[in-house]
């Protein structure tokens, strides 16, 4: 590696300039396949004519958004009026992924800086120490989570034990559960592009602006956090977008009650629902937020680049 | 320097705070990792250290349920990871000693969109297409989907790795008259190894732990062991679901740590 740093670590060659296209044609041709066909045909999907028990009829049909947002009454033929449950469950989850970006932001923040500022040495071992629970089974996470934090959980048997509480913690099946769990799910996504941000940082800033008087609190704000913005944005939408449409921390441990997209979207297709064009027009619409959000941070991101 | 309090770098608080984000993040596994050894058979009480969960797992009732999925998971994970690794240091090759070209930007969207997509949103559109072509569910379909979604998450270590080998030593090998061939498998893979043993190893990881996707494109009787837990854990958590969990946990750590090592080695010497 320390050749390849020394000369800057990304140059681009041209050696197989002549080989490219066959070298690049199976990834290609996989991912078309297996991907963005895919996501044309879900689009197309979202338009047709709902089957009873699964599948669909292939007839054009815009009933699937038409019963996202409106509600015409039980026969289909009351003027339309505003639906508020698909609303309201996509409201949450936009919700619920803003305070899980925002605890991991608080916790990730500090962790980041911290470990940007260790010895070079170090550092590497801190980042391995953060991604390995990433690494570890999703489900086995969110499964161990609710262990923890059951009534009679090891967590609330702690604290009764030591004295701090007399009735256990009622956490499992509230919204702070899952807001948890998404944080849990993707912490390392906010920590990795600070910490990235912070190591670039030069700190000859932040020795000028206290040379000339500022606290440290005031060189942190002022000076450090708008040249790591770009980081910063990017660990909150690494974090913000998977929680919008994660299935397993609201379905494990938010209980019905805390019902988020990915739920509503998984019981078109497997649950007594089934119907799959509103659960494409469900997927359409979530797809539609995330790549908004993604297109507005790229624009930022060039825009920061160019200044 | 780190201790000075005139130090600059240093703010109060954030040493404590990053000890509680490691405590966050590390004591849900080790509880369970610590009650996987219970002899109880409530999930509250603690009577004492014990392998019988251990045993459960592999002799007990659900043994043979938990057996079939997890050849599964590991026949999956090793065929999806060894595809994708060979797509993606093929892809890789080219996306940075290919030069400049029109389709790169475009190329490299396609390889990342995997990554852009959400999973549910992913598991869905993979579902439909399955469904619309007429492929009936099952291990090939989950196969399938798994490479695809394995290809970002090998590309990323192999393309990084390329890009700190600098370009010397297979023009070294081109001027003394070794084909483009010879330069790529002779000199190019071998320096490229880390990077691709870091790249399956992800990939394997990412295809084993996988339960979203595999939920939709699953066949009904088909399970991996996501999927089997995940059938279990529904009707709440058992100790032997605990032990499975170690265990699984295990082989994510080993794998993680000698992907984590391979890729620090520096052959370029």
């Amino acid at each position: 590696m320390a050749a390849g740093a020394a000369s800057g670590g990304s140059a681009t060659t041209d050696t197989y300039k002549e080989a490219r296209t066959w070298l690049l044609m199976p990834a290609w041709v996989t991912l078309t396949i297996l991907v963005l066909a895919p996501v044309l045909m879900m689009l197309v999907y979202s338009f047709l004519t709902k089957e009873f028990r699964g599948g669909v009829i292939w007839e054009f049909s815009l009933s699937a958004y038409d019963q996202f947002f409106f509600d015409r009454g039980l026969f289909g033929d009351d003027p339309p009026k505003i639906e508020w449950t698909y609303i309201t469950i996509f409201w949450r989850s936009i919700w619920q992924a803003g305070a899980a970006t925002l605890l991991s932001l608080v916790i990730g923040f500090p962790t980041a800086y911290f470990i940007a500022t260790r010895s070079p040495q170090m550092r590497p071992v801190w980042v391995f120490l953060i991604t390995i629970p990433y690494w570890v089974n999703l489900l086995i996470r969110t499964v161990s989570m609710k262990f923890l934090l059951r009534d009679e959980g090891p967590l609330n048997d702690a604290l009764i034990g030591i004295g701090l509480l007399d009735d256990p913690l009622r956490i499992i099946n509230t919204n702070f559960a899952v807001q948890l769990g998404l944080f849990y799910s993707y912490l390392p996504f906010m920590v990795l592009p600070i910490y990235a941000a912070v190591e670039r940082y030069n700190f000859a800033l932040s020795e000028a602006a206290a040379d000339l008087y500022a606290s440290k609190w005031t060189t942190l704000r002022r000076i450090l956090l708008p040249a790591i913005k770009p980081g910063v944005v990017a660990g909150c939408i690494l974090v913000f977008v998977p929680s919008m449409g994660s299935f397993l921390a609201p379905d494990l441990l938010g209980g019905a009650k805390n019902f988020m997209i990915g739920s509503l979207i998984e019981e078109q297709f497997k649950g007594n629902a089934g119907n799959w064009p509103f659960g494409a027009a469900a997927s359409m619409i979530l797809l539609t937020m995330v790549l908004i959000i993604l297109m507005i941070s790229a624009r930022q991101q060039a825009k920061a680049d160019r200044a | 320097m780190s201790n000075n309090s005139f130090d600059i770098r240093a703010y109060t608080g954030f040493r404590a705070i990053t000890f509680l984000c490691l405590a966050i993040l590390y004591a849900p596994l080790v509880v369970v990792t610590i009650y996987s050894f219970n002899a109880s058979q409530s999930l509250t009480n603690w009577e004492g250290l014990s392998l019988r969960w251990y045993v459960e797992v592999f002799t007990g009732p659900e043994s043979a349920k938990f057996k079939t999925a997890a050849r599964n998971s590991f026949i999956i994970a090793i065929i999806a990871a060894t595809t994708a690794t060979i797509l993606a240091t093929l892809a890789a090759t080219a996306m940075v000693r290919g030069g400049k070209f029109r389709l790169r930007t475009l190329s490299f969207g396609l390889i990342s969109l995997p990554l852009m997509v959400p999973e549910i949103v992913l598991a869905v559109a993979t579902l439909i297409f399955f469904n619309s072509i007429g492929l009936d569910r099952g291990l090939l379909t989950i196969l399938l989907a798994h490479i695809a979604f394995c290809i970002p998450f090998a590309y990323l270590p192999i393309s990084a790795r390329m890009q700190g080998i600098e370009d010397s030593y297979e023009q070294a090998a081109l001027d003394l008259y070794a084909t483009k061939r010879q330069a790529f498998t002779k000199i190019l893979l071998p320096l490229m190894m880390p990077g691709i043993i870091s790249g399956f190893l992800l990939a394997f990881i990412v295809s084993l732990d996988d339960f979203i996707i595999t939920n939709f494109v699953k066949g009904a009787g088909v399970e991996t062991l996501p999927t089997a837990i995940f059938g279990s854990v529904k009707q709440g958590i058992k100790p032997n679901i605990m032990a499975i969990s170690t265990l699984l946990l295990l082989v994510s750590i080993v794998m993680v740590t000698i992907s984590y090592l391979v890729s620090k080695k520096d052959n370029t010497k």
